[in-house]
């Protein structure tokens, strides 16, 4: 029996951020696989060095017979749940992406609603995915939506994806449309790039299904699995994904960007996907990062503090806060990893593909060596560190209720 | 004594959130932004609260005015043990207005209507911070008052308070009732938890208007215009004292 823990707090109205898409969890009945019966909720009133402090209080158990997680990316329960029912077997290894957006408010002349502009390619390098996004917005202000996403199978422990973003604000095609703006959010987040490599059973790009002989009591006529699986490979949802499955991985070749594009010129374009076979993925994104003497650090340039920003103000824009007096909640599996593998081997990678931060390294207060600072009150929740740690040692578990990002139309 | 208290509740712009003015200048943007309960709010719903688990006061009521959902707030009252609730309803351009003398005279109708015992208050809002609500309450109603309190002990009919002025620490010893506004350190307000928020609930919100109570929120201030701070310019680094004489007086300084 797993204790799975989530945290719930009312909020005024859902962020629209995180696309909260219904993933089915079936219990099931083969009894050497055990079941969910339903979550908990956290323990309240924890201090840093984790005793109870005056308002401490337990979390609650909450029962049911079906319990649907809806995580978003990588959710840290269904993590869990990968392990323990072995979920990922006969599937290819999801992979992610991380997205980087703000909001901005633009001069109103220079305000076209509806548009819509993306680019690839620049200012990454063609083995590294990765593109942007502009939309300016349609309701009635001047708002204009942005961001840069960078795959996360990328080899160069120094990249920076949100200097990349930065620096891409800075394009000639981009840099118009914000002069004379002002940024008014910023945030973050994993995204699923796999596709339906990634699942048995893939009905929607960020939910989970459960392949097995197991009926469900409650919602009989619509999830009874078998029939579940038939209907979902049936419809347009499978359509739609089947079509598209070979696009991302496509990029894995020698001309990179520019190969990916052939191959979906013509088998996307032309051919509606229809073509085959199935290609796959190169593996998990932890295992994808070269150790930093085989590559070239990357000179990024200073932000200007009028189009591009530095970090700690554009964290502050995502309104994220935690209460101080708790334990981390980015926790690591071993803690000398950090210093002897990730610093060691591949430079400290997450002091750079961090949105939010939250790892540092600091010289230790003896003088010899290094040690880690997590600065946990950062977080955003992207949930980017417990993908694209090479060493798989950082798990990012839930904080205190209340804690995190305030997106306001993001 | 009725043994009631009245705990007041304001919903204001969370803390973390960073506060943006509206491009018009009339005020900050509200719609869409994550609201919470004033944090000194929540100390005085914890003082209240933790005043009716020593038994010292019988009944707690959380009174909020505003619109619509600032009955949120008295909910978030009530799951930390309030009893019941009051939402004064008032919005629109009157809710754009509502000031702390509008609310003491709300606040000063309700207590006598209530028959309080007690007024906790936070001492200011984190929006506004005016800083008055609580001591135009006591002035109205001519009740002794306990502002920044950091420590309150009921003794009979008389309140022991501990306040927090620039000096120091104050003790003061005041007859009830009373108005008591509370300061940072007086308590730790507790988590609203789950099965609290479900138990909130079942408890009553009662809606009034500000007319019922016989006052009129007409404001007798109207706000001009809303600008973000300058921003805040480089420093600059001199040599010598005499270079630090020289730029000082060029700005006027000396």
């Amino acid at each position: 029996r797993i204790t799975t823990h989530y945290t719930i707090h009312p909020r005024d109205n859902d962020p629209r951020w995180e696309g909260k898409q219904l993933c089915y969890k079936l219990i099931k009945k083969l009894e050497s696989y055990g079941s969910v019966k339903g979550i908990a909720t956290n323990d309240v009133g924890i201090a840093k060095d984790g005793s109870p402090k005056g308002i401490f209080e337990r979390g609650m158990e909450l029962h049911a017979k079906v319990t649907l997680f809806g995580e978003g990316c990588h959710g840290h329960l269904a993590k869990q749940l990968y392990n323990k029912f072995n979920l990922r077997e006969n599937c290819e290894p999801q992979t992610y992406a991380i997205g980087l957006k703000e909001l901005w408010m633009i001069d109103e002349k220079k305000w076209r609603p509806g548009r819509v502009e993306h680019s690839v390619g620049w200012p990454l390098d063609r083995n590294t995915y990765g593109g942007s996004f502009l939309y300016h917005l349609n309701e009635g202000e001047p708002l204009v939506a942005l961001g840069f996403v960078v795959g996360l199978d990328y080899t160069n422990p120094y990249l920076s994806p949100f200097r990349e973003f930065q620096r891409w604000k800075h394009h000639p095609f981009v840099a118009p449309t914000l002069e004379g703006g002002q940024r008014i959010a910023y945030g973050a987040r994993a995204l699923n790039e796999g596709g339906c490599q990634m699942a048995r059973l893939l009905p929607l790009v960020t939910a989970l299904t459960v392949c097995g002989p197991v009926v469900l009591n409650v919602f009989k006529k619509w999830l009874h699995v078998p029939e579940y699986a038939e209907n979902l490979k049936n419809s347009w949802v499978w359509k739609e994904l089947y079509a598209v499955r070979n696009i991302r991985p496509s990029f894995h070749n020698y001309f990179g960007l520019y190969g990916g594009m052939i191959y979906t010129g013509i088998f996307y374009w032309i051919c509606r996907g229809k073509e085959p076979w199935t290609l796959k993925h190169c593996g998990t994104d932890a295992n994808q990062l070269k150790p930093a003497k085989e590559c070239t650090p990357i000179e990024y340039p200073k932000p200007d503090g009028k189009i591009s920003f530095d970090l700690l103000s554009s964290v502050a824009l995502s309104g994220t806060n935690h209460e101080g007096d708790q334990p981390p909640h980015l926790t690591l599996k071993d803690d000398s990893v950090p210093v002897a593998r990730n610093l060691g081997i591949y430079d400290g990678p997450e002091q750079r593909f961090c949105p939010a931060g939250v790892y540092e390294y600091v010289p230790l207060d003896t003088g010899d060596g290094m040690r880690l600072q997590i600065n946990a009150q950062n977080c955003v929740h992207c949930k980017t560190c417990d993908i694209k740690d090479p060493s798989q040692n950082i798990n990012w578990v839930v904080p205190e209720g209340g804690g995190g990002p305030a997106y306001n139309g993001m | 004594m009725s043994g009631r208290v009245l705990v007041g509740v304001k919903r204001v712009i969370d803390y973390a959130v960073k506060i943006r003015v509206k491009p018009d200048n009339t005020g900050v943007v509200t719609d869409g932004v994550k609201h919470s309960m004033n944090p000194f709010c929540e100390i005085a719903v914890e003082e209240a609260v933790k005043l009716k688990e020593k038994k010292l006061i019988k009944e707690v009521v959380a009174v909020s005015c505003g619109p619509q959902q600032s009955q949120e707030t008295i909910r978030t009252a009530l799951a930390m043990g309030a009893d019941r609730g009051i939402h004064v309803d008032v919005s629109g351009k009157d809710y754009e207005n509502l000031g702390p003398l509008q609310v003491s005279k709300i606040l000063a109708a309700l207590a006598k209507q209530e028959d309080a015992q007690l007024i906790l208050l936070g001492k200011q809002a984190i929006d506004d911070d005016c800083n008055q609500t609580g001591q135009m309450t006591a002035a109205l109603l001519d009740w002794p008052q306990g502002t920044f309190a950091s420590e309150v002990s009921l003794e009979g009919d008389k309140i022991n308070l501990v306040r927090e002025i620039d000096g120091g620490l104050e003790h003061i010893k005041i007859n009830t009732p009373a108005v008591i506004t509370a300061d940072l350190r007086l308590n730790t307000p507790r988590y609203a938890t789950l099965p609290n928020i479900m138990k909130a609930k079942k408890k009553k919100i009662a809606t009034v208007k500000p007319a019922d109570l016989g006052v009129d929120v007409t404001s007798r201030l109207e706000v001009l215009k809303v600008e973000e701070p300058p921003q805040r310019q480089a420093g600059m680094k001199v040599e010598t004292v005499e270079d630090l004489v020289v730029k000082l007086k060029e700005a006027g300084r000396v």
